[in-house]
């Protein structure tokens, strides 16, 4: 019984980790229909910029983060300028392939920065755990569970609330007819794009102290995140939190009671019956985002 | 006519000083495959820089044969389907009668069909599954030593080390399953009991589900197979959960001292079986070699924590020019022949092969040295029953 809480316990913080990981590639897909392969490098690039600022620059920690997110929105930005905006109106896999050159670019680039050994990022946390009773969970990862859930919490409000949350569901939902009210959608793509990397970036910046920095780091963020929004169903923010938290758990439970061997399995298992049964995703309703 | 005449002799001398002018003084190209990228780059990288080191001392004492080597290094990306087509690559266009390679079992097993299909001889310099020298490829010789030779060597300390109740953690690749069961087997035979088995996937960085299931066992140890990265991890992430156990890590790729520079206090206490002792190499079987080597590694900038794996680069290359040197010459078939004969002294010992595997095809699987350091205070120091 203790077993199962703390693996509830450890399932739960790294879910709540692959939702961030996951809403920022939902609402790029959802918004732009644009399958972000790259995804995974914003969040090595957060964690970069985090080692940068925390271990070279020995700035505080909420210092990093925001640079991260900086550093997150605005490549993200320059990115959707220079290269998604002249292809808008092609074909989705001319631009599947063009963000595939994005993500073996930025890979090498951050091999070629800072080479291939990984770092540790240093934290300011203390890595004596708190115990509750049998349960230990280390103050940083449950820092970062916070963090991402205020994170999360805020894109939601941002985008139901906001008159820029307005203008991307209205893009979303109907682009052309958004376009003959007014709504910039050029501006509103490179938002998204730029938020959608955010995340990512903030993500990396969270995670990375908890674990290292290294240039390959990302595609297995890809991966989850991927898995996240497919179970989750695409362009749908609960559904990626939702689908986070249940990969989450999944892969916690299936290590701890099936076998260690096949972690990652239990996760696409879930993915193929989710696939197999409902393709829309797990938590589709209407075809909308938020 | 003279203007034909001329032009004829024009692209015959061309053609002449273009044309590879004999092989004599061309270097002897020896081909590398390290991960230098993925997640266990750090440890590629350091055998590297230990292959420079040799390629280094060797050119300088004038080469081999009155010729200098030159390395050609291929990256395997961590990723074995990347490791044979590295091999391809450096025989088939690179033309390197000999190779060393590939770091991981499973990159080094991935890499071994090529070397039979166009028979070039690879030297192994890290590689610890059994499968590596029992799959009947006569092409490979192994200087680093399979796990059931690392857990006899290990054997003799058991008792010391107060192990009761062992439970094992290993990466899911060739190398960790190989080490859990040669581990296994050795303490089952001094009547220790095992308890759970856990795997992780090369590129995990969660390993919680497996500490919380290891942590149920009630055991008293811990043996840990993987690269240090991952043993930096479980380290923290044991720490985060208070697995109090002896820790053990397997296969000589722990780096002690970069885990107490990353891991910190999580680091302390825990044992590491090593193949190079670069915190005191007058401890070595050539100090004096050993010492130089630690030497000529600070004077270049590489870090200090690096050492455990360098050194392997250094052994691997000085092996095959050994060989080179015996051969004579650098044909690949010439070099498998000479490898056989080869006996000399590394920075890890003496290095010489046996015959492992089916009979008539054997791979050579030399006999290094094994050492156990601990992490004590912060430093890295000899374990009380280490000392003589």
């Amino acid at each position: 019984m203790e077993q199962l809480l703390q693996h509830l316990v450890n399932g739960l913080v790294l879910g709540g980790t692959y939702a961030l990981l996951g809403i920022g590639l939902t609402l790029i897909f959802g918004l732009m229909s644009v399958v972000n392969f790259a995804h995974g490098e914003f969040y090595t690039l957060g964690a970069y910029a985090a080692f940068a600022t925390l271990a070279l620059a020995g700035l505080p920690f909420f210092v990093a983060l925001v640079a991260a997110i900086a550093a997150g929105a605005l490549l993200g930005a320059i990115c959707e300028r220079t290269l998604l905006r002249p292809l808008r109106g092609h074909s989705i896999d001319t631009i599947m392939l063009v963000m595939i050159g994005v993500w073996i670019a930025m890979q090498n680039a951050e091999l070629l920065a800072w080479g291939g050994v990984a770092r540790a990022i240093p934290h300011p946390f203390p890595t004596a755990p708190l115990t509750l009773g049998p349960l230990n969970i280390a103050p940083l990862r449950l820092f970062v569970v916070v963090t991402a859930a205020a994170l999360i919490a805020l894109a939601w409000l941002g985008i139901h609330t906001t008159r820029l949350g307005t203008a991307m569901r209205a893009t979303f939902q109907d682009r052309d007819t958004a376009a003959l009210m007014g709504v910039p959608i050029g501006r509103i793509h490179t938002i998204t794009f730029a938020f959608g990397s955010a995340l990512a970036a903030a993500a990396g910046a969270l995670l990375g102290p908890v674990f290292l920095a290294y240039p390959s780091m990302g595609d297995l963020a890809s991966l989850k995140a991927f898995s996240v929004v497919i179970l989750g169903g695409l362009g749908n923010l609960a559904g990626a939190t939702l689908g986070g938290l249940l990969l989450g758990v999944a892969e916690e439970l299936g290590a701890g009671y099936v076998s260690s061997g096949y972690r990652d399995a239990v996760g696409f298992v879930a993915i193929i019956l989710v696939l197999l049964f409902r393709p829309a995703g797990l938590f589709a309703r209407a075809e909308r985002i938020g | 006519m003279l203007k034909r005449v001329m032009s004829t002799a024009l692209v015959a001398l061309v053609m002449l000083t273009l044309a590879p002018a004999g092989d004599a003084q061309a270097p002897i190209k020896i081909g590398v495959i390290q991960p230098l990228s993925g997640p266990v780059a750090a440890s590629g990288n350091y055998v590297r820089m230990g292959a420079e080191i040799a390629r280094d001392w060797i050119n300088a004492r004038g080469g081999v044969n009155g010729r200098k080597i030159e390395l050609v290094i291929e990256d395997n990306k961590s990723d074995p389907k990347e490791a044979a087509s590295a091999a391809e690559k450096l025989i088939v266009r690179d033309k390197v009668p000999a190779i060393m390679g590939a770091w991981g079992s499973s990159m080094t097993l991935a890499a071994m069909p090529k070397l039979e299909e166009y028979g070039v001889p690879m030297v192994v310099e890290t590689s610890s599954a059994a499968s590596v020298t029992k799959r009947g490829n006569p092409w490979v010789f192994r200087i680093s030593p399979p796990s059931e030779m690392e857990a006899l060597g290990l054997e003799q300390y058991v008792d010391r080390l107060g192990v009761k109740k062992a439970d094992f953690l290993a990466v899911n690749t060739d190398w960790g399953r190989g080490s859990i069961q040669a581990f296994g087997d050795m303490l089952k035979k001094k009547g220790v009991q095992v308890g759970a088995a856990e795997f992780m996937e090369q590129s995990a960085t969660d390993m919680n589900a497996q500490i919380t299931k290891i942590k149920a066992t009630g055991g008293d140890t811990l043996f840990l197979t993987t690269a240090v990265e991952q043993i930096t991890l479980v380290l923290k992430q044991g720490q985060e959960q208070r697995l109090t156990r002896k820790i053990v890590t397997t296969g000589g790729s722990s780096s002690p001292t970069q885990l107490i520079k990353q891991a910190g206090a999580a680091a302390e206490g825990s044992y590491h079986i090593v193949f190079f002792m670069p915190w005191f190499p007058e401890a070595m079987p050539d100090g004096k070699l050993a010492k130089a080597f630690v030497d000529e590694w600070n004077k270049r900038g590489n870090p200090f924590e690096g050492l455990t794996e360098g050194f392997r680069g250094h052994d691997g290359i000085s092996t095959i020019v050994e060989a080179i040197k015996l051969a004579g010459k650098d044909e690949p078939k010439a070099i498998q022949d000479a490898l056989w004969k080869v006996s000399f002294t590394g920075v890890n010992g003496p290095i010489k092969f046996e015959k492992d595997g089916p009979a008539g095809k054997e791979s050579g699987q030399s006999k290094p040295s094994i050492f156990v350091v601990q992490v004590r205070d912060g430093k890295v120091a000899l374990p009380d029953f280490m000392k003589k």
